[in-house]
């Protein structure tokens, strides 16, 4: 075997014998520049895609800002002359749902009473159910598992009428604790969907170990699969809070006026036919009850995207 | 065969008529296996033929759909696997990434509710033995690969089990760190003298660290040997071409007479078989299979007597210590193993001879040794 045969390590132009092609400097293009017209192309489509979508807001906005003679003039997208708060304060705290004219704080209240403890109960449930699922494959728990995810796609109107049934035989409807029970059942399959793919995604390796150490079905849960689950459970919990803050079908059938949730009220202030319309105080209204599932993105918007990712690298 | 309880009593771990399907799909059929008292036995297979499966059903994290499993004489086949008196070893090393080495060294241990003075005793022995102390306040993911599986040993060393279980231990290790913790297993067997049941597809740990190499494949165990007669008198053709590389030599003939003597003939040409330990006589016209090692075929000066053939370089392969040469005969081409210094061009004609006292025949049939 002679050594034309082996293979050359060093490619041709390190190899000295050709200086000036060292001096040539590096082959190939250079890396475009920023502003190809490529870049203005792509640039330009997103920019005027986000405006599209944050007119609206901006519209909003300016308005909640303004008084009332100031929104008549029609000019809405201009900036306020005269920067109010007063909308703000009214539809906090005086504007009128029927009989009731303390605002939509008390419907933020009631939003937070029923929110809190519904992604609490269901996080806490879903996440045990998929851990159950992922890990201790018992008989017939493929079978409970597609029950479960066909019930993800059962449309909820279908269901409205028998749960109000099952509320009003509990003694629980129209109070908080019946939503507070829908919202939980409701998100369920989802949840434990989501924990289940995580918990699978976890090396299985890990659950036997903890086997050996003779760790059982609650330890295992506690303290090998909880410390590594931060991502999901943060995921969980946005997904939770969003859906159940901005929940308005189930707040309507299953409370009563005096216990709506923010978002009903909402509606209620803003479809009143009584009196003038006062979009500036509506404006605000929509945004106060907006501000809270924003607020939860902004917060934790890089733990949700690592928490997707993380669930999606297996399983 | 339980009422055996004389052959039972020696053993560490018994394994009685286990078989395990998922679904209709059959891993393990029938198997029975007798591991002694301070063995190192490898269950050895390429991917898929059960070996895993069949560990992990000592363990308890299987449960076997018929059979038995005895640990100690204990019948421990629905015991939960912390009571099986088993330590286990993972691929992926499966350290708790939350926890301190310490922790994960203790968890057992701290679950089980054992003093904190006799928990710190047995991570400090463990830890001495492995050498990591230094490394006791970090957590996993400061670890090297090495220093990680080094720690998964610990884990199974602080729970002062009888029996050892490794399911692939270096298999995510690079080649050279492998050849070090390879050392440090039998060293480790040596000292603890535990039993041990390690789980590979790599036959070079198989060959190197086992006493006994349990070669599997499709659920069912082909060879239970040591390794010298897994090596040299492989009981089919299976475990023949599994075990060893570059691997062996497959010719395929009948058998024929030539002289009163049993020769092996193949397109035309005739090997004599003198030398062939047969456990059965060697019938002509029988078709066959011949198998020889690359240094059984010894070639020109190394050649010490018997039958002599010729035959010309094709390839020529050097590896360093050894040259691997291919040599075309008789419509074969077979690979040779000689000393890395003897090189020879390509086309050269060399002289060739079989060391048959080496050599196997298989069953062209069955596949099974003759």
């Amino acid at each position: 075997m002679d050594k034309s045969l082996t293979m050359p390590i060093s490619g041709p132009a390190i190899s000295g014998s050709n200086g000036s092609r060292l001096q040539a400097g590096p082959q190939g293009k250079r890396p475009r520049k920023v502003l190809s017209p490529r870049n203005i192309i792509v640039y330009g489509a997103l920019g005027l895609a986000a405006i599209y979508y944050l007119i609206p807001l901006y519209v909003m906005v300016v308005t909640s800002l303004k008084g009332m003679p100031e929104i008549r003039l029609g000019n809405i997208f201009s900036p306020p002359m005269e920067i109010t708060f007063e909308p703000w304060v009214k539809a906090w705290a005086q504007a009128c749902t029927g009989l009731n004219c303390d605002g939509l704080s008390r419907g933020f209240w009631n939003s937070v009473r029923i929110t809190v403890p519904s992604v609490m109960v269901s996080i806490a449930i879903a996440s045990v159910n998929g851990y159950a699922l992922a890990n201790w494959r018992f008989k017939g728990s493929e079978i409970f598992f597609t029950i479960l995810i066909v019930g993800a796609f059962i449309p909820y109107q279908v269901m409205i009428y028998p749960i109000v049934i099952v509320l009003r035989e509990m003694g629980l409807y129209g109070t908080l604790y019946g939503l507070i029970l829908v919202h939980s059942i409701f998100g369920m399959p989802i949840q434990t969907l989501l924990f289940r793919n995580y918990f699978v995604s976890l090396p299985e390796e890990l659950f036997k170990a903890a086997r050996i150490d003779g760790a059982g079905f609650w330890q295992i849960y506690f303290r090998i699969m909880l410390p590594m689950s931060l991502p999901i459970f943060v995921v969980s919990m946005i997904l939770q809070t969003t859906g159940i803050w901005n929940d308005f079908l189930f707040g309507v059938v299953f409370t009563r006026p005096d216990t709506y949730p923010m978002t009903v009220q909402l509606n209620n202030i803003v479809n009143s036919v009584q009196g003038v319309k006062e979009y500036n105080v509506n404006m605000a209204a929509t945004l106060l009850t907006g501000a809270v599932p924003l607020i939860v993105y902004f917060v934790s918007g890089r733990l949700f995207v690592r928490g997707i990712a993380a669930g999606a690298v297996k399983g | 065969m339980l009422n055996n309880v004389s052959a039972r009593t020696q053993s560490s771990v018994s394994i009685r008529d286990l078989s395990l399907s998922f679904g209709s799909v059959k891993v393990l059929e029938n198997l029975n296996l007798d591991i002694h008292d301070g063995e190192f036995l490898v269950l050895l297979g390429s991917s898929g033929c059960g070996k895993s499966t069949l560990l992990n059903c000592i363990a308890g994290l299987l449960e076997p759909t018929e059979g038995q499993i005895f640990i100690k004489d204990k019948n421990v086949t629905w015991e939960e696997p912390k009571d099986r008196g088993i330590g286990m070893v993972f691929q992926s090393y499966a350290l708790y990434p939350q926890m301190t080495v310490e922790k994960n060294l203790s968890f057992g241990l701290r679950v089980a509710k054992i003093p904190k003075d006799e928990i710190d005793r047995r991570v400090a022995r463990a830890s001495g033995i492995l050498q990591i102390e230094p490394l006791l306040k970090r957590k996993p993911s400061e670890l090297s690969g090495g220093q990680r599986q080094r720690v998964a040993i610990g884990r199974a060393l602080v729970r002062d089990v009888d029996v050892f279980l490794f399911d692939e231990p270096l298999s995510n290790l690079d080649a050279k760190l492998r050849s070090e913790l390879r050392v440090e297993i039998k060293r480790l067997h040596q000292a603890l003298k535990n039993t041990m049941i390690y789980v590979t597809h790599d036959q070079i740990e198989a060959l190197t660290l086992a006493d006994r190499i349990a070669i599997m494949k499709s659920g069912v165990i082909q060879q239970l040997d040591d390794p010298v007669t897994i090596y040299n008198k492989p009981k089919n053709r299976f475990v023949a071409a599994f075990i060893g590389s570059p691997a062996m030599n497959f010719l395929t003939g009948e058998l024929a007479e030539e002289g009163g003597r049993a020769v092996f003939r193949t397109n035309g040409v005739s090997f004599s078989l003198a030398g062939y330990d047969a456990s059965e006589p060697l019938k002509a016209g029988r078709k066959v299979t011949l198998g020889v090692r690359p240094e059984h075929i010894k070639v020109d000066g190394d050649i010490a007597g018997g039958e002599v053939h010729e035959a010309v370089v094709d390839i020529e392969e050097p590896m360093g210590a050894d040259n691997l040469l291919w040599l075309k005969h008789a419509g074969h081409v077979m690979s040779v193993r000689i000393g890395g210094a003897r090189r020879y061009a390509v086309g050269a004609k060399v002289r060739l001879a079989f060391d048959m006292t080496m050599a196997s025949l298989f069953d062209a049939g069955t596949e099974e040794r003759i």
